[in-house]
C-alpha cells in the first residue's frame, strides 16, 4: 500500500480522489452560500448555516473535509516536487502554449493561491463561528450579518473573494476532467463529455462564488 | 512551387563535449538554405561548414530519415521535433522557418535521458521500461493459425494505433513533468488490447510504471502536451487505459 501511495500513478489517484471529494463539498458550499443573495432578510441563510452546524452527518464530515484538504495539499507538493526533479536541466526556450492549457501547467500555483485565499476565508468566518461565537451574538441577524456585513463594509474583501472564486474556477477548469482521466474513467467518447461538464462546473463555481460579494459590493440588497 | 532560399539563419545550438562536461550554447551563422531541404539536411550542411572551419561537428541522432525509427530528436524553438505537427525532425522542412530567424536547438531534457554529447541523449531508459513488461509470452512449436483467435475490429484498431509509437521520446521532452506516461501507455495499450497480451496483463502495467518511476521520469498531470507533440498522434486515452490497468494490477495483489 505504501508503494502505491508513492508511485507516480498512486499519487495521482490520491490527488484525484481528494479533488473529487473537495468538488462535492464545493458544490454544497456554493448552494448554501447562494442563499445569501436570494433572501435579504438573512433567515434562509441562517437556517442553512444552523442546519450545517447541528446536523450529525455534517459534524462527522467536518474533520473528514479538513483531512481531505490536508491530503490534497500535501500530496500536491510531493507530486509537483517529484515532477520538478525529473528535469534537472531546464530548457532555454519553451513554447508550450500551443500544446497544453495554461491552467493545466499551473495547477500548483493556482492551488497555492486558492490555499492563501482559503486561510483568509477560514479566519474571516469559520474561525469566528466556531471559536468565538460571542462576536456573533450581538449581531441582529447572526451568521448572515457576519458574512454580509463584511461584504457591505469592505470593497477590498469583496474583490478578494471574487478573485478567490475565479482562481478556484481556473483550478477546476483543468481539475474536473483530469480527475476522471486519472482514475481511468475516460475513453474517446467520454473525454469531450467530461471536459464540457468540467467547463460548466468551473464556470458555475467561479461565477457563483463571485456574484455573492458582487451583489453586496454593487449594493443590490435591500 | 519553387523552393525559396533562406539567405541567413542563426543557429543557436547546445554544445556539450561529453556526459560529464557542463555544456553551453554556441551560435553559428548559415547561409543559402533551400526551404525544400529537411531540417537534418540543414544540420548536415552546417556540419560541413564547421568541419571546413576545423570545428567539431554537432552530434545529433538520426537513422532512417523517413519518420519511422524514432531516432532523431531535437528540441527546436521550444518544441520537440520543431514547429510542425505530427512529424519527426527528419520530416521537418526548412519552409517552416523564416529568413534571418534564430533557431534554438536543444537536446531532450529529462533526468532519465542524460546528454551524451551535444544533442544526443541516452534513451536506453525506454528499453529498460520495455524489458520490464513490454513483451508477450509465446509458445514454442508450430505457428498458430492467424485467424484462430478472434479479435474485435475496435480492439485491433486501438492496438494498431498504439503500436504506431516509435519510441522517440518527444512525449517526455514535451511534458512539463518529463513523464513517460504516453510512451508506457502506448506500449501497454498495444498489448492489453490483444488476446496475446492477456497472459502478462496483471503485472505488465505495474512493472512498467514501477520501472518508469525508478528511472526518474515524472508523473502525468494530464496537460496533454505529449499527444500534441507526438509525431504519431498517440492519444492520451491510452493513459486512461494505463491508469485502469495499473489499478487492476494493484488491486489484484
Ligand atoms: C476547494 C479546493 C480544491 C478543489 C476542489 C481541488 C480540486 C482538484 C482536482 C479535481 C484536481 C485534479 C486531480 C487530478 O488531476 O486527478 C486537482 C489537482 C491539483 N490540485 Fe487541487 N483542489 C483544491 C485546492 C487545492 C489546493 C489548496 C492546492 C494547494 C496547493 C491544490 C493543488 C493541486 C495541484 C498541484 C493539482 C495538480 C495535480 C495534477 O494535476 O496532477 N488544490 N485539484
Ligand atoms: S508516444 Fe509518441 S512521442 Fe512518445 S515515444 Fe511514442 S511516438 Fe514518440
Ligand atoms: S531519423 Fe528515423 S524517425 Fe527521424
Amino acid at each position: 500500500m505504501s508503494k502505491f501511495l508513492t508511485a507516480s500513478i498512486g499519487r495521482k489517484f490520491v490527488m484525484s480522489l481528494s479533488g473529487l471529494f473537495l468538488m462535492v463539498f464545493i458544490a454544497v458550499h456554493l448552494g448554501l452560500n447562494l442563499l445569501l443573495i436570494f433572501d435579504d432578510s438573512g433567515s434562509l441563510f441562517n437556517e442553512g448555516a444552523h442546519f450545517m452546524a447541528t446536523n450529525p452527518l455534517i459534524k462527522i464530515m467536518e474533520p473528514i473535509l479538513g483531512l481531505g484538504f490536508m491530503i490534497h495539499i500535501i500530496w500536491s507538493f510531493f507530486l509537483e516536487y517529484q515532477n520538478w526533479k525529473a528535469r534537472p536541466v531546464k530548457y532555454a526556450k519553451k513554447n508550450m502554449s500551443g500544446a497544453s492549457s495554461w491552467a493545466s501547467r499551473n495547477m500548483l500555483i493556482l492551488g497555492a493561491l486558492v490555499l492563501v485565499f482559503l486561510v483568509i476565508h477560514i479566519i474571516d468566518f469559520f474561525w469566528v463561528i466556531k471559536f468565538s461565537p460571542e462576536e456573533i451574538e450581538h449581531l441582529a441577524k447572526g451568521d448572515y450579518d457576519l458574512v454580509a456585513g463584511l461584504f457591505k463594509e469592505s470593497i477590498f474583501a469583496c474583490i478578494l473573494y471574487i478573485i478567490g472564486g475565479v482562481l478556484l474556477g481556473l483550478h477546476l477548469s483543468h481539475g474536473f476532467w483530469s480527475s476522471f482521466q486519472t482514475l481511468g474513467v475516460n475513453n474517446k467518447f467520454w473525454l469531450k463529455r467530461w471536459q464540457v461538464i468540467g467547463q460548466i462546473y468551473a464556470v458555475v463555481v467561479a461565477v457563483g462564488f463571485s456574484i455573492i460579494p458582487l451583489y453586496f459590493m454593487l449594493g443590490l440588497y435591500k | 512551387m519553387a523552393d525559396k532560399i533562406l539567405k541567413e539563419l542563426k543557429i543557436k545550438v547546445w554544445r556539450q563535449k561529453n556526459a560529464k562536461s557542463k555544456g553551453k550554447f554556441e551560435t553559428y551563422i548559415i547561409n543559402d538554405i533551400s526551404t525544400g531541404s529537411s531540417f537534418l539536411e540543414m544540420m548536415d550542411i552546417l556540419n560541413n561548414d564547421l568541419i571546413e572551419k576545423g570545428i567539431d561537428p554537432i552530434a545529433f541522432d538520426h537513422d532512417c530519415r523517413e519518420g519511422i525509427c524514432g531516432t532523431c530528436s531535437l528540441y527546436i524553438n521550444g518544441r520537440p521535433h520543431g514547429p510542425d505537427t505530427e512529424v519527426t525532425t527528419c520530416q521537418l522542412h526548412m519552409r517552416k522557418f523564416k529568413d534571418g530567424e534564430t533557431i534554438i536547438i536543444e537536446p531532450w531534457r529529462a533526468r532519465a535521458f542524460p546528454v551524451i554529447k551535444d544533442l544526443v541523449v541516452d534513451r536506453t531508459a525506454f528499453d529498460k521500461i520495455l524489458q520490464a513488461g513490454g513483451f508477450v509470452s509465446v509458445n514454442t512449436g508450430g505457428v498458430p493459425d492467424a485467424n484462430a483467435i478472434p479479435v474485435s475490429r475496435d480492439d485491433a484498431e486501438e492496438a494498431m494505433d498504439a503500436a504506431a509509437c516509435i519510441g522517440c521520446g518527444a512525449c517526455v521532452a514535451a511534458c512539463k513533468n518529463s513523464s513517460a506516461m504516453l510512451f508506457v501507455s502506448a506500449k501497454v495499450s498495444h498489448l492489453a488490447n490483444l488476446p496475446q497480451g492477456k497472459v502478462e496483463a496483471k503485472s505488465r502495467a505495474l512493472n512498467m510504471v514501477s520501472k518508469m518511476d525508478e528511472l526518474g521520469f515524472g508523473g502525468c498531470t494530464n496537460t496533454r502536451a505529449c499527444e500534441v507533440e507526438c509525431p504519431k498522434s498517440i492519444s492520451i486515452m491510452n493513459i486512461a487505459r494505463l491508469n485502469r490497468e495499473y489499478l487492476k494490477s494493484r488491486l489484484s495483489r
